[in-house]
């Protein structure tokens, strides 16, 4: 167990282990995302060997890696957590809440310490005496309680490392220290057993391990139908049998009691070792067992393998109990790529979308009886190239789940600071959404859940006063809904007052009627600056927070919509396009230019009627649309199109919805719905007001993508 | 050129064996737990195996004994890679059939001065 500062070796090497950092990082990174989220969802009550289990490999495999990286700091606190967890999966400890809190809190400062590594700034990362310390007491608070003999763990710490013995006579009497006076008597029940062979598997082990000491079967009155009982003599503590039993029962199935008086007929074990204070004695780094198959000889070559086959079918009859169902599948199933050949994947795509566009425009006008075969072969690219757009659009795509998993810890935390309980609900987190914007919405979401908890969610008290259930729910989910994909965020706690909200917004010297509907005065709270926290709390309430938010997801063309009842709680749903490299879009002429509309934004089109339009002031001009007065966006002023056709006017009007105000757009004509590949024109040309993007249509012709809502924040100046 | 299997479920740790092994002249398959390596070692025989002992699914001893039930590798040297170098741990080693023990973390110099000592 406690060798992370036993011999390496690692001076004198002529390997770089360098170049195995980043894999190493990466690994960590993911076993201690793992960890988190496998100690978030850790019931202290119920919980099973796999999960401890799977929790302890975390560890173990961060410290295995951080000591063979000579990462000592990192190696060093993963190795407390391990022992920590080593005594948890063998029920030594029982799981406390105190316990997945500093184990939470190692994980974080091992990772603050992996990251040092990783930048080169070491001896810049967090102390973590404190953490070490407190994990020690943990390990040490039950030890009591259990009876261990000391494995004198700290001695081989700092035990200077030999060197190391080549070939071992024999590798259990090689590590021999006579200490005659560690002698245990031990009564040693397995039940219930499946098949009673197991019992006979774990009694054939003190026949198969010299020293291992003396075993007997008794009958004790009580024993029933499904259980072994044995006496056993022995020098090896609980936990090291228990280890060794385990490749036969389960730990749960075997329980070990002290005789307080020596077993009648029982012989004193005649060569016991004392394998443990053996081991701190002489840590060594490698070895061979004498006779193993295909061990090394000194001075001979082979093996006569005849006998060791032998024991090695008689071994392995004892067959392998320990395979472990929780199957993490073999990573071998994925590959990891730079996100930049991805994105030049898609660029290419896009590129060849563009190309068959234009080709099948200018077929068009071919004489399908003449040119039936280049047009077959032309329908077939046409559908080729979708098929192979979707599946690369496809590979970008990554399951909500990323983001979600981050909001356990972060709400427990939270919850604890406030004093409130909360439990956390996810739903679809199998949703998937382009990985671009998974990162982008992360910060907003992660603003909307702590806000739920923050002033959502009322204290235990306040809520048994309203008849509410003392821990509140914030659920978390996502969906597909068409090409989008929403975000809801929900909780049951408080919600919105409206006259709060509408005083609030008063005080703050904003011009507002009580005849707004309740969706507009939500809408309120994204005005920059404004909270509605009485006492600004250091967690969401610095009055800094909504309008981000809302900015975050209406650059990424989304929308952001507020239900709430007073004293029920609320629910913000966030609807996202599902990639922001292909959008679905309504093509509009102005002149000799092509404009395309978000179809997400329009809302519907109807022919100019002269006399819905009326005129207020110099030159804004309003629709009377079902009732809805809108202003009216003229795009010919807009973007100033030339007019060389002086006859034709605009007389189409669209009606474009944004923020949840709407407009009109004044337009030539519609020309169309299509998909466009969205070419970002900051970074080809430079910000142009009023534009999203551009694209290039079927014929080569580059036509802008309109942003719908600065057009509408403009219209409403 | 003798073939070694190389089982560790920690992708970085499988990757410096691997290149270690393979700059000194081996050829090496890799395997990312026991299961894994136990379908490999059905198509192909080794010249040895290294396994890690801590694994999902299937752990370097149960990895062992399976092999050792295996016609091809009943003589097959098989080190074990571990962390865990209690004595009863390597007694189960030795009880489950493997060769010898390399106490985990090694440096790449040791893992083929002892590999050597086993394949000639």
């Amino acid at each position: 167990m406690a060798e992370v500062h036993q011999d390496s070796g690692g001076s004198g090497s002529d390997f770089d282990l360098s170049q195995f950092y980043q894999i190493f990082f990466e690994e960590a990174g993911e076993n201690l995302d793992l960890m988190e989220q496998m100690l978030l969802s850790l019931n202290l009550e119920t919980a099973d060997d796999e999960e401890l289990n799977g929790i302890f490999r975390c560890a173990h495999s961060i410290k295995g890696g951080a000591a063979t990286f000579g990462f000592s700091d990192v190696a060093e606190l993963t190795h407390q957590m391990e022992s920590l967890l080593d005594k948890l999966r063998r029920h030594e400890l029982k799981p406390s809440s105190a316990m997945v809190d500093v184990l939470l809190e190692s994980a974080d400062a091992s990772r603050a310490l992996l990251a040092c590594h990783q930048t080169g700034n070491v001896g810049q990362g967090p102390a973590t005496v404190d953490l070490v310390g407190r994990i020690r007491s943990l390990v040490a608070g039950d030890a009591a309680g259990v009876v261990v003999p000391s494995k004198a763990v700290e001695a081989v710490v700092s035990h200077p490392s030999p060197v190391a013995v080549d070939v071992l006579p024999d590798a259990t009497l090689s590590q021999v220290a006579a200490t005659a006076d560690g002698r245990r008597y031990l009564l040693i029940r397995l039940g219930k057993l499946d098949h009673l062979a197991q019992a006979d598997a774990v009694a054939e082990l003190f026949r198969d391990i010299p020293g291992l000491g003396e075993i007997k079967s008794v009958t004790p009155p009580d024993l029933a139908p499904d259980e072994r009982v044995f006496e056993v003599v022995t020098t090896s503590s609980n936990e090291d049998l228990l280890d060794l039993f385990a490749f036969h029962v389960a730990r749960e199935q075997v329980s070990i009691s002290e005789l307080d008086q020596t077993p009648v007929n029982a012989a004193p074990p005649q060569n016991a070792p004392v394998a443990v204070a053996a081991e701190t004695a002489t840590p060594i780094a490698y070895g061979f067992f004498d006779g193993a198959p295909g061990a090394p000889q000194p001075g001979a070559a082979g093996q006569p393998p005849a006998k060791h086959a032998v024991d090695a079918a008689r071994n392995s009859a004892t067959a392998p109990r320990t395979s472990n169902a929780s199957a993490a599948p073999p990573e071998a199933a994925t590959i990891r790529v730079a996100i930049s050949k991805v994105d030049q994947l898609i660029n290419l795509v896009g590129e060849l979308v563009i190309t068959q566009a234009m080709l099948a425009q200018n077929s068009r006008a071919l004489d399908p009886a003449v040119y039936q075969q280049l047009l077959t072969g032309l329908s077939d690219l046409d559908r080729n190239t979708r098929d192979l757009q979707e599946s690369v659009m496809s590979i970008r795509m990554i399951p909500m789940s990323i983001v979600f998993s981050r909001f356990p810890r972060m709400l427990r935390d939270l919850a604890n600071k406030l004093g409130k309980k909360v439990d956390f609900v996810t739903q679809g987190e199998a949703t998937e959404l382009d990985k671009g914007l998974v990162e982008k919405i992360t910060d907003p979401l992660t603003h909307l859940v702590r806000n739920s908890c923050d002033h959502g969610i009322e204290m235990p008290e306040d809520r048994i006063r309203a008849g509410k259930p003392e821990t509140g729910t914030i659920t978390l989910s996502a969906a597909h809904q068409g090409g989008s994909i929403v975000i809801e965020v929900r909780d049951d706690g408080k919600g919105m007052s409206r006259e709060k909200i509408l005083a609030k917004a008063r005080e703050r010297g904003m011009d507002v009627s009580d005849q707004l509907s309740d969706a507009e005065v939500w809408q309120l709270i994204f005005a920059p600056g404004f909270s509605t926290a009485e006492v600004v709390t250091d967690v969401s309430g610095r009055g800094v927070g909504m309008d981000v938010v809302k900015r975050n997801i209406t650059s990424l063309n989304g929308t952001v919509e507020i239900e709430s009842v007073e004293g029920y709680g609320m629910k913000v749903s966030v609807r996202l396009p599902l990639t922001l490299a292909i959008m679905d879009g309504m093509s509009v002429g102005v002149g000799n230019e092509v404009y395309i509309l978000p179809l997400s934004s329009v809302v519907e089109s109807f022919q100019v009627r002269s006399n819905a339009v009326s005129t207020v002031g110099q030159d804004s001009r309003l629709v009377k649309v079902r009732d809805e007065y809108m202003p009216v966006i003229e795009l010919e002023k807009v973007f100033l199109v030339p007019r060389f056709d002086t006859e034709k006017t605009s007389d189409m009007m669209v009606v474009i919805e944004a923020d949840g105000s709407r407009a009109v757009l004044l337009v030539d004509e519609l020309l169309g719905q299509q998909q466009v590949v969205v070419k970002n024109l900051e970074s080809n040309y430079k910000k142009v007001p009023n534009v999203s993007g551009a694209t290039i249509l079927g014929d080569g012709k580059v036509a802008l993508i309109l942003d719908t809502g600065a057009l509408v924040r403009r219209s409403r100046h | 050129m003798p073939v070694i299997l190389a089982v560790d479920d920690s992708p970085s740790m499988r990757k410096m064996v691997s290149f270690t092994l393979t700059g000194a002249g081996y050829q090496v398959v890799e395997a990312v737990d026991g299961v894994d390596a136990f379908e490999k070692a059905q198509s192909q025989s080794f010249d040895l195996v290294l396994t890690d002992q801590n694994m999902p699914r299937l752990d370097g001893l149960g990895l062992t004994r399976k092999l050792r039930d295996h016609p091809l590798f009943k003589t097959t040297p098989i080190l074990m890679l571990t962390t865990e170098s209690s004595d009863l741990m390597k007694q189960a080693g030795r009880a489950a059939g493997a060769t010898g023990w390399l106490v985990k973390p090694f440096d790449p110099t040791r893992l083929i001065e002892v590999i050597k000592k086993v394949i000639r």
